[in-house]
């Protein structure tokens, strides 16, 4: 009891200005909270066939979640196929137990993730063989095709990050250079004008003929994007690694690559996780960039779906139920990388 | 030759020149396809497209536009919208960015898990939803122009903008102007005096007080002398929708709105890191010397924290300038949504378009880097 004074006392009336903004803040949240609550769940209307249904209650209308939740997650992929997709995430969250589980098998459990997976992956959402229905890229949508987008992105910006950072790091003034170049262009742009530049630039550089899908395109401009970003980041853990190291491994009588796959990146890459893991935030936000090009991500298809007449008025409850997810999957990433960031802490 | 192949040096430069052989090919057939490709549709190459007749409107632009200008002017609105948003969004961004960071420290317990709440939130929900939301779901859904909320007869929202009164200057009212650039004059001079005085004297003089002061009684006394030559237009109800007054078009509120609340969390952060880099001992220095709790902050902590929190300010600047290219999807005119969107719909020429539009997002980057490092080189701890 007497604890429990002496906190209210410290933390909220030390002084009498504190006292009174705590006051006020306590006031304001009354104001608000119960009124929020209401909308979310007393008032709010859970099942219903359109925007009708819910306009007796006064709170939210999740009707309208609820009625295209499938579209939400799927977007157009047809609906005789999609155990496809869920038969594929179902073997990476899988994969990803086994992962988490396993303390000595994890090596091969990355690798069976990074190597074979996304073919597996790639045979089940496109199709076209083993008697699967071949299902076009531009059928995909949701959460589905964010989670795709997404995915691939990270994979592949990663190490190609780590390659530009080792190529602005080089003595070789010719890689030096043009990896620069690279870098600092694409950090002076915005990604809307890479993905513009891929989606109808990029036709215009390939011979007659040649072409990508749209997502490929997509995927092209956010990986080089993030990339390049990735590169900064990976530079920043580099440049903290001391000389010795440098010295102490070329003295061991290692080449470039052997220094840096066995010594330096190691030290340096455990450096940056939260940076990396920053990087992986902002490329799944930045996911949602691909509506502009007219694709149907997560939140293009919702957005679309706000716009049909029989649901008219129910665009709040869309974008709230659509940054409740994306927050989930941000907010998990970033405490997943502060977990690990205090693993990884030797304490040096 | 396994010898020379053993040569680190040696094999450095074989494997340059392949890198810039490669390079060189890769750049020669891009190039080469391109010519091709363009030939073979029928676009034209060169920037000729520039001064002929754009044909379309710009819903709102700073300077003199219509459908009959060029597409270079049409460029050139869309520069102007673009640096508005900025440099709007970087002022309220930086405010409220640092009103946070200090709350987030603040030894009350709610204001701090308050400001923590908003930066988790909204740190990690993609900013094209948030403006999507202040757009269709706040701004949009406002009622419309009759049943607008208004205060008064002077100020209306309704879902086609904010609607303010805008002063009309009347003949005579430029005394006001030259009142001011007296009043920026004496504020310098001030400034200077005050600095020379506290170096010899110790003695503190109120600049900032009297300096505010100065800037809005010398105009109004200017006013004041010429009998107040100001009308103000009022905005007025005509048929469907408002006409005179200031206006403020829901694209531009919700880009503005979204852009400020979401940096703001990152800068927040930025703040309170920087802040508590500042070693403890210095507020604890500084009580003791009987400064009060304001004078800490702005004595001696902000000045310290600054050059932790510059570089990071300028990346989260320079982000916000490439996150107002999400205009596009409101069709707020910035440059993205003008120039590689309707122009470039319009003359199919991509290659110039896009290289122009990348060109100048390079330009003001560079800029606004440069300028910050000059800053950051000024505020510098100044060692031995």
């Amino acid at each position: 009891m007497n604890q429990t004074r002496t906190w209210l006392y410290k933390n909220l009336f030390s002084t009498p200005l504190n006292s009174g903004l705590t006051v006020s803040i306590l006031y304001l949240l009354w104001l608000m909270i119960p009124p929020l609550i209401d909308w979310i769940f007393l008032q709010a209307t859970w099942v219903g066939e359109s925007r009708a249904d819910c306009l007796p209650n006064e709170g939210a209308c999740w009707a309208f979640v609820h009625a295209r939740i499938d579209q939400f997650l799927y977007g157009l992929y047809p609906v005789a196929e999609r155990w496809r997709v869920n038969v594929a995430f179902a073997i990476l969250f899988l994969l990803f137990v086994a992962f988490f589980l396993s303390t000595v098998r994890r090596r091969w459990v990355s690798a069976l993730i990074l190597l074979p997976y996304p073919l597996l992956a790639w045979l089940l959402f496109y199709g076209g063989s083993w008697g699967l229905e071949t299902v076009e890229t531009s059928q995909w949508g949701g959460l589905f095709l964010t989670l795709v987008i997404a995915g691939i992105g990270i994979t592949a910006s990663f190490p190609l990050g780590i390659l530009l950072a080792l190529g602005r790091r080089s003595e070789l003034i010719v890689i030096r250079s043009l990896s620069i170049g690279f870098i600092e262009i694409i950090r002076g742009v915005p990604l809307i004008s890479v993905l513009f530049m891929a989606s109808v630039m990029l036709p215009l550089f390939l011979p007659e003929g040649v072409n990508f899908d749209k997502l490929m395109r997509a995927l092209i401009g956010i990986t080089l994007f993030q990339s390049a970003y990735m590169a900064e980041v990976v530079r920043g853990g580099l440049q903290a690694i001391p000389k010795g190291q440098f010295e102490a491994a070329e003295s061991l009588g290692l080449g470039y690559w052997r220094t840096m796959q066995k010594i330096i990146l190691p030290q340096a890459l455990k450096l940056v996780i939260p940076g990396v893991v920053n990087t992986f935030i902002a490329l799944f936000k930045d996911t949602t960039l691909v509506l502009i090009i007219g694709m149907f991500d997560f939140l293009g298809i919702v957005q679309a779906a706000t716009t049909d007449p029989k649901w008219l008025g129910t665009a709040v409850e869309g974008y709230v139920f659509c940054a409740a997810v994306y927050w989930l999957f941000c907010f998990s990433m970033s405490r997943y990388s502060l977990r690990v960031e205090r693993k990884l802490d030797r304490g040096h | 030759m396994v010898k020379l192949w053993r040569n680190s040096q040696v094999r450095g430069w074989a494997f340059q020149l392949l890198a810039l052989t490669l390079f060189g090919y890769l750049g020669w057939s891009l190039w080469d396809n391109l010519q091709t490709n363009l030939t073979h549709r029928g676009i034209s190459t060169g920037f000729g497209f520039l001064d002929t007749e754009a044909g379309f409107g710009i819903i709102s632009h700073l300077i003199e536009y219509s459908e009959s200008s060029t597409y270079g002017r049409a460029f050139l609105v869309g520069l102007l919208n673009t640096l508005l948003v900025t440099f709007v969004g970087i002022v309220l961004a930086t405010l409220l960015g640092l009103i946070l960071g200090v709350a987030r420290l603040s030894n009350n317990w709610l204001i701090s898990r308050l400001a923590q709440t908003y930066v988790e939130v909204i740190r990690n929900i993609p900013l094209l939803l948030q403006i999507f939301f202040w757009y269709f779901a706040v701004l949009r859904s406002l009622p419309s122009p009759r049943q607008s909320i208004h205060w008064g007869e002077l100020f209306f929202l309704n879902n086609r903008g904010a609607y303010l009164p805008a002063p009309i200057a009347e003949p005579g009212s430029g005394w006001a102007g030259w009142a001011l650039l007296l009043a920026i004059l004496v504020t310098v001079i001030l400034f200077r005096w005050a600095r020379l005085r506290q170096h010899q004297t110790g003695k503190t003089f109120p600049r900032w007080r009297v300096a505010l002061g100065l800037m809005v009684a010398l105009p109004l006394l200017a006013l004041a002398v010429k009998g107040f030559p100001l009308g103000w237009e009022l905005p007025e109800l005509k048929g469907f929708n408002f006409k005179g007054g200031w206006v403020m078009i829901p694209e531009l509120m919700a880009l503005v709105t979204a852009l400020s609340l979401y940096t703001a969390s990152y800068i927040a952060e930025i703040v309170r890191a920087g802040i508590q880099a500042v070693n403890r001992g210095q507020s604890e220095a500084a009580q003791s010397l009987g400064l009060s709790q304001g004078q800490t902050l702005r004595l001696i902590i902000l000045p310290q924290a600054l050059r932790v929190i510059i570089p990071p300010l300028t990346n989260q600047y320079l982000n916000l300038l490439k996150n107002s290219s999400l205009a596009a999807a409101i069709a707020y005119p910035e440059v993205v949504s003008v120039f590689a969107g309707t122009v470039l719909n319009q003359t199919g020429q991509a290659v110039e378009v896009i290289g122009i539009t990348m060109g100048v997002y390079l330009l003001i980057s560079l800029s606004i880097s440069l300028f910050m490092n000059r800053y950051n080189r000024r505020m510098k701890l100044v060692e031995r």
